[in-house]
């Protein structure tokens, strides 16, 4: 199979193109602007269309209209955009509608800075926007991944009319690496038979989320939280490193993955029994891959590039069995593999002692 | 006798939610009546704002999509894009196009998006009970102008036709008014005209068109028509201020 | 002998009254009595004086208004 070099940000981009995606919409913001840059270069020739919108509010509600009309499509921001986009969001998520958005997230509060940061965990997997709704958020790690979720998110995202996240920073997205683009197995979706395309030959359809009536929108409200609940009992992704005899669990995803995963080869290395969890979805969170480890870890190590969000879900997930803490940076700094070594072996001495 | 003047079948059967009086009415029936005279029922695509008519969607007979506010031009240029050879429009208060949402209209006529607004301009917030909007004339008392449109502290009303008309991708700008049965009749002329331009494939199309809130203004439907035309009809100018093909 | 006639839906009428004062031969009023929403409703007061002109159909904001007139030549 044919290997590319290929930068993060032109791997999805690529991978929506031959996920099917014909329209893209968005507004250039460092670190993710290589991915509009792709759509604008290569969606003329397989006859699709990039428009460059005057906002992200405009970008992410002309999402709403296209995918409306049933085509596929997706933008792609950096997190002040991703903040623009949250009410598009949530009228996207309340008239579920498919639509791919990718957030190369950078270091924030306010502008921000550009370095890597997982710092818009919450915006992504708690809503975001106005009222009850959730994302499914993906988290790639590796250049290769970033090809694969971009291409399940369209999937997923018709599968269950619910928008999809694919989330990384900008190590991610600036990072060259070998990728394929195997062929995938088509998955069974269902017809797009509520979209508005004219309504030639079939009753009117209608693409709203306002109602006066409360009984409707609680009836509404009940119908998305069971559509909500099938997801996060169907799409639960991770991955488990060097968990068989685990005693303690470092969880990362996206770029400190890659560094934890490398702190538990330096501390299997001392002997000492350290894991890794990596959620690949973040929103469902992998609930069931922390339950089938519950039994056997004595604590667990969230390594973070923010103030620690991830961690409260590590402790729902885990019931708070043991204790949980955070290993992080922020403000676009990263911590080396040495650094979540020895703030491992600060928390959780006895680990280190046992050997 | 012979059946001169019937209700159009591009409307549903459902009464409107509008007040006594509100001339929304009659700006749904001039569209519907050239959606259908136009034989675009089967391919027609509304966007529906937010405010008194984001409940339209019951009304016409087509497919239609409910925006965020002000959003309906972007919501509009989505699905233009998605599906060029449908027909799409929007249907826009003057709260929702002229504040929130300014950046889109603009845009959208900026590039030439072949889709048709419908900018119903009534110079006042009708859904939230009466508050100053962009368009709310000098001296005019509204809930939040309740000592008149004071231009020193609230500035000035916007004329959205002038403003798009100055802008290139626009093909066809009308400003038109529904207070009397000549100007409806121009009214229904006026979207007949920029909607055959999106047939055609010219561009950006605008009409805005002068309604009246009796509700809000406070006065009788008959009285707030003549306020329409004493006052509204002053500041903004009507007829056709830009017409593309033309020049 | 009347060249038109009105028929006001009287349940969509919701007794604005702008079809009373646009109506050229004045041959419609309210009714005394008001329908099931409340509203006392346009109706042909004058049926004789009707010429068909749709002035008040043009301006009904409910839609709720039909006209018929005699065919030209009748």
């Amino acid at each position: 199979m044919k290997k590319y070099l290929l930068k993060g940000n032109e791997a999805i981009a690529e991978a929506a193109v031959r996920a099917g995606c014909r329209l893209f919409f968005g507004y250039p913001i460092t670190p993710s602007t290589e991915i509009i840059e792709y759509m604008a270069k290569h969606l003329p020739a397989v006859n699709g269309t990039f428009v460059q919108a005057e906002s992200e509010v405009s970008a992410i509600n002309m999402c709403f209209g296209a995918a409306g009309a049933g085509v596929r499509v997706m933008t792609a921001s950096s997190s002040p955009g991703i903040s623009l986009m949250q009410e598009g969001l949530s009228y996207i998520a309340a008239n579920e509608l498919p639509v791919v958005v990718v957030n190369i997230v950078r270091a924030g509060p306010g502008l921000g800075g550009l370095g890597p940061s997982q710092a818009d965990y919450f915006q992504a997997t708690k809503g975001g926007g106005h009222g009850d709704y959730r994302l499914i958020v993906l988290a790639p790690s590796t250049v290769q991944e970033l090809v694969n979720l971009t291409q399940d998110a369209f999937d997923l995202a018709d599968l269950y009319r619910n928008p999809v996240m694919i989330m990384a920073d900008g190590i991610l997205g600036q990072m060259m690496e070998p990728v394929v683009f195997q062929e995938r197995e088509t998955r069974q979706l269902p017809a797009k038979d509520w979209a508005t395309t004219g309504a030639e030959g079939r009753p009117r359809n209608t693409i709203t989320s306002y109602s006066l009536q409360n009984e409707i929108g609680e009836a509404n409200c009940l119908r998305w939280e069971a559509k909500y609940r099938s997801i996060a009992a169907a799409e639960q992704r991770w991955e488990q490193y060097m968990t068989d005899d685990a005693a303690y669990l470092m969880v990362a995803y996206g770029t400190t993955a890659r560094i934890a995963k490398a702190a538990v080869q330096m501390a299997r290395k001392e002997g000492i029994k350290v894991g890794l969890l990596r959620p690949i979805t973040l929103w469902p969170f992998p609930v069931d891959g922390f339950k089938s480890l519950q039994g056997q870890i004595k604590g667990y190590l969230s390594v973070e590039l923010s103030a620690g969000q991830m961690i409260e879900d590590v402790r729902l997930a885990t019931n708070c069995s043991a204790p949980v803490h955070l290993c992080n940076r922020q403000g676009g700094m990263v911590p080396a593999p040495e650094e979540v070594l020895e703030r491992f072996k600060e928390v959780f001495p006895a680990a280190a002692a046992a050997v | 006798m012979k059946e001169v003047f019937k209700r159009t079948g591009a409307l549903t059967d459902a009464p409107f939610h509008y007040c006594p009086g509100c001339t929304h009415g009659i700006i749904h029936r001039l569209v519907a009546e050239n959606l259908e005279e136009l034989n675009l029922l089967g391919k027609a695509i509304g966007v529906t704002p937010v405010g008194c008519a984001g409940f339209c969607q019951q009304y016409f007979n087509i497919d239609m999509q409910g925006a965020a506010h002000g959003r309906a031009p972007a919501v509009a240029t989505g699905i233009k894009r998605a599906l060029p050879d449908r027909f799409v429009f929007t249907y826009q208060g003057d709260g929702d196009l002229a504040s929130i949402g300014i950046a889109e209209v603009m845009h959208a006529a900026a590039r030439g998006e072949n889709i048709t607004t419908i900018f119903v301009n009534n110079a006042i917030y009708g859904m939230t009970g009466g508050q100053m909007a962009p368009t709310t004339l000098p001296g005019q008392k509204t809930s939040t102008s309740p000592f008149g449109r004071e231009p020193s502290v609230a500035g000035y009303p916007l004329d959205m036709p002038k403003i798009i008309a100055q802008i290139q991708g626009a093909a066809y700008v009308a400003s038109v008014s529904v207070d009397s049965p000549k100007n409806v009749l121009q009214a229904k002329k006026a979207i007949r005209q920029a909607f055959e331009y999106q047939l055609a494939g010219r561009g950006f199309t605008f009409v805005s068109v002068l309604s009246t809130c009796p509700t809000n203004w406070g006065m009788s439907p008959v009285k707030a028509l003549e306020w329409l035309r004493e006052n509204m009809m002053k500041n903004y100018t009507l007829g056709v201020l830009k017409d593309a093909a033309a020049q | 002998m009347a060249k038109g006639t009105v028929e006001v839906d009287k349940l969509r009428c919701k007794g604005c009254s702008i079809c009373v004062e646009v109506c050229p031969q004045k041959v419609l009023n309210l009714s005394k009595e008001p329908n099931p929403k409340g509203y006392y409703y346009a109706r042909q007061a004058d049926p004789d004086n009707c010429t068909g002109c749709a002035m008040c159909a043009l301006m009904c904001p409910d839609v709720a208004i039909r006209i018929w007139r005699q065919a030209s030549g009748n």
